[in-house]
């Protein structure tokens, strides 16, 4: 890949003129021929690509009314042009979102309109061509569908649906991307993400058990496969080893044994992402998503948690139910599915965690909102707590922290730039500057507050900030876990020497 | 009867059918096609009326496009607004007795043409000279704009420039809409005017024009935030399910 220079940061940005082309090189590896066939889809480009597109194209109009509408509702308005971290770190027009969706709107209109059948220069209809085949299949990859553009759109238009039904499209043609369908390949060979098979994960839970007790003093177990536990914790698979990410693993560990609830975690269902929402499958995410009811069935649980994940929360809030519910076999008094920002707020509210602030004084925190969450969620009962819930629960483990600039958190979060099925390293040059608008907002708070740590509820966000950060002269380990604050600050019942006999009976009972 | 107005009785008969049709066949594919996933917006309100209301915001005040751009918004609601109350001020061609509500927002409905000139001027301006803006806009885009200007400019130049006859004019109208036609003043601000018309009801079940419905279909803004308390199943999504298991 060609050198590509990184951007410089600046404290306030000016929206780029345009650069055409300037993404064009941009072409994540395509799926190998096992990969797809994998999946169902064709393992290479077939013949007839141009009648299945179509055909495809048609069929997603008729099962998909957001597909539909967004396709026609667009009145070229441009409120969404500077709204797109690709383009504001990029300047290729085709990261504007409207121009994005125009892609797939240009052959909308030329085969499902009359418009475009009989004035195509007019209404900027066009042929479906095998270059236009390959521009959907470069810059649909250089959108995180991360719906940004959408809480901006006076119309609500979505550039993620759009892009997952291209996705779909290229997909039922046989170019898909490598990155998503062979990871898709090993959630369902293996049940994770990273193919990590059942005893590396008995090994390395193992390993964390240890670590944390030579750390406190306190034997936290994190079980696995634990019949007639009461919940069932599903967490991304980077939680299980990589940094920061494990240390979120040790906090939910000791939350939950802090709060002397029994849970287990599932060798079947050893991953909470859902890479098929990326290629926009309903019938693979479903798929996907059965792995986790049958493990909860299986396992005879009574709730299942979800650990820090974007877009995995965002399928199981938003979608779970909908594709592999109703839950009705779990206890109806817990929400299904709960996050566990909303377990560890529950028990920081009822004043069950003992949280040691000054444990966190070295770092200067500010927190991320992943879109996922952010604009494809909630927490709590009321809308808006999944912002309020994780700042409060950092609140409660931190002294210090700051809030990034207003037009860059809450739903108006700029997304990492690795999400959405990108986060591979033939796309690091859309990753460094798609984060552009990001490292801006936290190199104001750094400057300004001395903010020296960023935290994240996702494993996507935090691989992708652990790798572009030091392009901007930040550390690498300047990223942090949301529950590795938690862990920090937590004092377990018998760490270090006062050892309260009584203490694991008032534990004992259960949040509520 | 003259040639003239038997032409544009045609023509505005044909407008008329086609945008009541058209508009009809859209929405009936909207509301048929489902929505198989929960995709609101987020935060996104957890009742119905909630939602009602996030809607109704939309499009009265535009919230969204305000939030995103002042000068857009500002261009874009004058331009409807004054749309809006013009509209109005028509409706005594269509009445008798002009109804009082009507009768009261005649002056109103003047400033408002040339409001909505402003509006439009000014939002086509921006799409000249605003580079991301002109680099999205396409030949339909412009002449939607041009329409526009062109159906209030005449209608203003009827105002102040060359009156035309509007008891004649209420006339024929009225007789349009009790089929018993009358003749239609022969000006030519008024032909244009009327012709221009005819061709935006003509386009708008064909083009963009139809945000203004689409709004109301978007998933990401009609949609309640409850997916974990309420299962939500697409009936293609639900055959799937028969089939499966
Ligand atoms: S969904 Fe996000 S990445 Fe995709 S076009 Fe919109 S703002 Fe850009
Ligand atoms: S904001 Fe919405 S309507 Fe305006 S150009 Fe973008 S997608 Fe189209
Ligand atoms: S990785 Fe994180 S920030 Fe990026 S799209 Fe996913 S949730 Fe959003």
């Amino acid at each position: 890949m060609a050198k590509y220079e990184v951007p410089e940061l600046e404290s306030h940005r000016d929206i780029p003129s345009l650069a055409p082309g300037a993404m064009a090189e941009s072409n994540p590896y395509p799926a190998a021929p096992e990969h797809q066939e994998a999946l169902g889809f064709p393992g290479e480009l077939v013949d007839d690509w141009h009648d299945r597109a179509i055909g495809k194209f048609g069929e997603l109009l008729d099962r998909s009314r957001s597909l539909r509408v967004y396709m026609d509702a667009c009145v070229k308005c441009g409120a969404c042009t500077d709204k797109c971290h690709y383009f504001l770190g990029t300047g290729d027009p085709n990261n504007m979102p409207v121009a994005r969706q125009d892609l797939m709107r240009s052959v909308y209109r030329r085969y499902f309109t009359l418009s475009g059948k009989l004035f195509p220069g007019l209404v900027g209809a066009r042929d479906l061509t095998e270059e236009v085949l390959d521009e959907w299949y470069r810059y649909f990859h250089q959108c995180s569908q991360c719906r940004r553009c959408s809480v901006y759109c006076p119309y609500g238009i979505d550039t993620a649906e759009i892009s997952m039904a291209a996705r779909e499209i290229l997909d039922a043609v046989g170019k898909g991307q490598k990155y998503c369908n062979e990871i898709l390949g090993k959630v369902h060979k293996i049940g994770n993400n990273l193919g990590l098979p059942e005893p590396a994960l008995v090994d390395t839970l193992e390993g964390i058990e240890e670590d944390i007790e030579d750390e406190t003093g306190v034997k936290v177990r994190l079980p696995v496969d634990e019949e007639g536990a009461d919940i069932l914790l599903v967490t991304p698979s980077a939680d299980f080893f990589a940094e920061p990410h494990v240390d979120g693993l040790i906090g939910y560990a000791k939350v939950f044994h802090q709060a002397g609830v029994s849970w287990t975690l599932s060798s079947y269902a050893s991953e909470a992402a859902n890479f098929a929402m990326f290629i926009g499958s309903y019938e693979q995410m479903q798929e996907v998503a059965k792995r986790i009811r049958k493990a909860a069935e299986d396992l005879g649980v009574k709730r299942i948690i979800v650990g820090e994940c974007g877009h995995a929360w965002r399928v199981a809030y938003s979608f779970w139910n909908t594709l592999v519910g109703p839950f009705d076999f779990l206890d109806p008094n817990y929400p299904v599915p709960q996050h566990i920002c909303e377990f560890t707020y529950d028990l920081i509210q009822q004043g069950k965690l003992n949280l040691d602030k000054s444990a966190n004084d070295h770092m200067t925190l500010t927190f991320h909102d992943s879109c996922n969450v952010a604009r494809g969620s909630r927490m709590g009962a009321e809308p808006g707590g999944q912002f309020h819930i994780p700042r409060a629960i950092i609140k409660a483990c931190c002294n210090n922290f700051v809030d990034m600039a207003d037009d860059t958190i809450h739903e108006n979060t700029f997304c990492c730039g690795g999400g959405g099925g990108l986060l591979t390293d033939d796309l690091m040059e859309l990753r460094v500057k798609g984060s552009v608008p990001r490292m801006d907002a936290l190199k104001q708070v750094h400057e300004d507050h001395g903010v020296t740590h960023m935290a994240a509820i996702c494993a996507i966000c935090k691989s992708q900030f652990a790798k572009v950060m030091p392009e901007y002269g930040f550390e690498m380990d300047a990223i942090v876990s949301l529950h590795q604050l938690v862990s920090n600050a937590i004092v377990l019942d018998g760490q270090g020497q006062e050892d309260e006999e009584d203490g694991h009976a008032d534990m004992a009972d259960e949040n509520g | 009867m003259p040639v003239l107005t038997v032409i544009f009785a045609l023509l505005l008969y044909a407008a008329t059918l086609v945008l009541a049709v058209g508009l009809v066949l859209k929405i009936v594919s909207y509301a048929r096609t489902p929505a198989p996933l929960k995709i609101p917006t987020m935060p996104a309100p957890t009742t119905r009326s909630g939602v009602a209301w996030r809607l109704a915001r939309e499009v009265a005040l535009f919230e969204s496009l305000f939030k995103s751009n002042k000068w857009t918004w500002l261009f874009g609601w004058v331009f409807h607004a004054a749309l809006l109350l013009v509209l109005v001020r028509h409706l005594r061609y269509f009445t008798e007795p002009v109804w009082g509500w009507v009768a009261l927002a005649q002056p109103f409905g003047i400033y408002a043409g040339f409001a909505m000139l402003a509006g439009l001027a000014a939002l086509w301006g921006r799409r000249l000279l605003v580079e991301r803006i002109r680099y999205i806009s396409g030949p339909s885009d412009h002449l939607m704009l041009a329409l526009l200007i062109g159906i209030a400019a005449s209608g203003l130049a009827m105002k102040y420039v060359a009156p035309t006859d509007i008891v004649a004019l209420k006339l024929f109208i009225l007789g349009l809409i009790y089929f018993d036609w009358q003749p239609l003043p022969a000006d030519p601000a008024l032909l244009a005017h009327l012709f221009m018309v005819a061709v935006l009801m003509i386009v708008f079940p064909f083009s963009k024009l139809l945000h203004g419905v689409g709004v109301l279909f978007s998933p990401t803004r009609n949609q309640v935030d409850n997916a974990r308390e309420r299962r939500h199943v697409a009936p293609w999504a639900a055959k799937l399910e028969g089939g499966g298991d």
